[in-house]
């Protein structure tokens, strides 16, 4: 057999990789995931050496890469830029070194960083409120920021105002701050577009070309918090819906990045509307209407939504079944993939959903068994791509290989 | 008014619960009393989120008007109340690394209206401390939960912390969290996990019958 090319290689797991996405027929079906600590563990890196040294973030990756050989890879992207964080204070967080272990992954701290009776202000100019509000609120680096005009106060001679804030002591240091957290910032990017093009070299495509929160979630998660919007449902409806509105103009805006890219895939991650967080009528009224919405507006656009359906999505199944066929792709975590594939199999690409704990706890013929069984299951339709049920941090490296190395094998379209 | 407050309580008309709360008070009825009748209603509250009427909303809800009319009856309490029989002692947490809270709390409430004494030690909670606090309030039960898949492993140094510690044969332990299953329940070392707040309650209640 005659070595293929780089570009050969590269071709050939991009097709694969669309192929299964549209629920079209690949040689075979692809294997990779969103593997978060996971590459730096199978290096033998702490998490807290790969969030604050970008050149050994991208050793550990190459190390992983070539031993696994994912179709498609997600490189250092998850090794988040921990000096950036520290100049640029983000308060809402926990990192190895900030709050956490050395090697635990980072966390995100809820809060209410919009408060009840600023949905109309977030309404009316979202801009301001984040530059003006949110902003001070989240990172200690731009605490001075809260001094700003509204821009939009500047029209006209409106712009003669301006020195009221900038030349403030508190503006002034936010935008020292900044700069220099920015400019630790762009470092770290540097550090991703460098293993890219590395990657690409190797013949291996990116997996992500935009990242993306559901509607509810741009909300709940980054302003209101979890405990907050699940209450507004109740107390606030009105307001909740006309932000939620303004927050579908975001996702949309947020995850056409995406498009024109090789692999058009935006991941969309999705937290908090599973089983007991709401009722199925909440469900259908704040959650799934806005993000339905946005996910088809993504798919005008040519991109392929990867929706990442944490938790158990069983319940709500009917619903989510009704998308487009060969334009998304579900990952399933703790979904029955049975279950799922009855409702979905072959209009919508599957994702997942070999469990953790499997590949953590269990022996290489307990990982083969679970990919045999929904290999089998799908009885060779297409539209399956094999992955772990959760973002990858922890496993054993036999049972890592055997997922990898049974999909390439047993998972052949003949 | 009192069967009125619980009704309020339960049906979560938050504003109506409150006034009453706040009128039953003025007119000198019984502080002891009123949180009674409230405590009555989150067992209402508890039952209606089991039956699947009620979601999380329901129950944040309850928990910060409970909360606010025992901010509102407490500075006019006159001693201590005798202590209602609970059923059984559970010591709840989500483990170290982990600061992931929300099916704790609700694991928590569902406990605590279905006649438990719950102690919860809250989140990023070391081995260590669920030893100590064993060791002080003697629970049957222990609650562990997480989010993280890196709470496989440290709920298995907890497990084996308790066991370390002489105290395993004394506590049925539970864990509970997305991502959990029977699997991880054999792999921890933990003697049960429950894929919901209902199955916690049910999985406590047999272990004290």
């Amino acid at each position: 057999m005659s070595e293929k090319s780089v570009e050969e290689l590269y071709n050939e797991r991009l097709a694969r990789v669309l192929a299964a996405a549209q629920c079209q027929q690949p040689d075979r079906i692809p294997v990779f995931g969103p593997f978060q600590k996971y590459p730096y563990q199978f290096a033998g890196v702490t998490f807290k050496d790969a969030m604050n040294d970008y050149a050994l973030a991208r050793a550990a990756c190459h190390k992983f890469l070539d031993y696994f050989q994912p179709d498609v890879d997600f490189g250092p992207i998850f090794a988040y830029p921990a000096k950036a964080m520290e100049l640029y204070g983000w308060k809402a967080f926990k990192w190895p070194g900030h709050g956490l272990d050395d090697d635990v992954m980072y966390q995100y701290v809820e809060g209410e960083y919009m408060t009840a009776d600023e949905y109309d202000e977030f309404v009316y100019d979202p801009s301001g409120f984040m530059l003006g509000k949110w902003a001070p609120r989240q990172f200690k680096s731009m605490e001075g920021f809260a001094q700003t005009i509204p821009w939009r106060r500047f029209m006209w001679s409106g712009w003669m105002n301006l020195n009221f804030f900038w030349l403030t002591p508190e503006y002034q240091e936010s935008l020292r701050a900044v700069q220099a957290g920015a400019e630790e910032a762009a470092k770290w990017w540097a550090s991703q577009f460098q293993y890219w093009g590395e990657a690409r070299a190797k013949g291996f495509p990116m997996a992500f070309a935009g990242w993306d929160w559901p509607p509810f979630d741009i909300i709940g998660d980054t302003l209101r918090g979890t405990r907050a919007i699940l209450a507004d449902m109740r107390r606030r409806p009105a307001k909740l819906h006309a932000a939620l509105e303004v927050a579908t103009k975001i996702f949309v805006e947020y995850g056409s990045g995406a498009a024109g890219a090789a692999l058009p895939f935006c991941w969309v991650w999705v937290h908090k509307s599973t089983r007991e967080f709401m009722s199925d009528a909440q469900f259908k009224e704040f959650y799934w209407p806005y993000l339905r919405r946005g996910l088809l507006a993504l798919i005008e656009k040519g991109i392929i939504p990867v929706v990442y359906w944490e938790a158990d999505w069983e319940s709500r199944i009917e619903h989510i079944a009704d998308m487009p066929a060969g334009k998304i792709v579900y990952h399933l975590s703790n979904t029955n993939f049975e279950r799922a594939w009855d409702a979905m199999g072959g209009k919508i690409c599957l994702m997942g959903n070999v469990p953790n704990i499997v590949l953590l706890g269990g022996t290489p013929d307990d990982v083969k068994g679970y990919c045999k069984r929904i290999i089998d299951y799908t009885k060779g339709t297409p539209g399956l791509i094999m992955d772990a049920a959760v973002m990858l941090d922890e496993a054993r490296p036999e049972n890592l290989k055997a997922m990898f190395d049974f999909t390439r094998e047993y998972g052949v379209y003949r | 008014m009192r069967e009125k407050l619980i009704a309020a309580i339960a049906d979560i008309n938050e504003a109506e619960a409150i006034q009453l709360a706040q009128a039953m008070l003025d007119a000198g009825e019984d502080p002891q009393a009123i949180l009674e009748a409230a405590s009555q209603a989150m067992t209402i509250v508890g039952n209606r989120f089991d039956q699947k009427e009620y979601y999380l909303p329901e129950l944040i809800i309850a928990g910060e008007m409970m909360k606010a009319i025992g901010d509102m009856v407490k500075p006019k309490l006159h001693g201590q109340a005798a202590p209602a029989a609970r059923l059984g002692k559970v010591v709840i947490g989500t483990v170290a690394g982990d600061i992931h809270d929300i099916g704790k709390d609700v694991v928590s409430f569902m406990l605590d209206v279905n006649g438990f004494e719950v102690h919860d030690l809250g989140v990023d909670v070391p081995a260590a401390k669920f030893v100590e606090k064993i060791r002080e309030v003697r629970p049957q039960i222990v609650g562990m939960s997480g989010f993280l898949t890196l709470a496989f492993d440290q709920m298995k140094r907890t497990v084996q912390a308790i066991q370390d510690a002489g105290l395993r044969d004394q506590v049925k332990i539970m864990i509970g969290g997305a991502i959990m299953d029977e699997g991880a329940a054999r792999y921890t070392g933990a003697d049960a996990y429950g894929a919901d707040a209902a199955a916690a309650v049910r999985l406590a209640k047999s272990w004290v019958a």
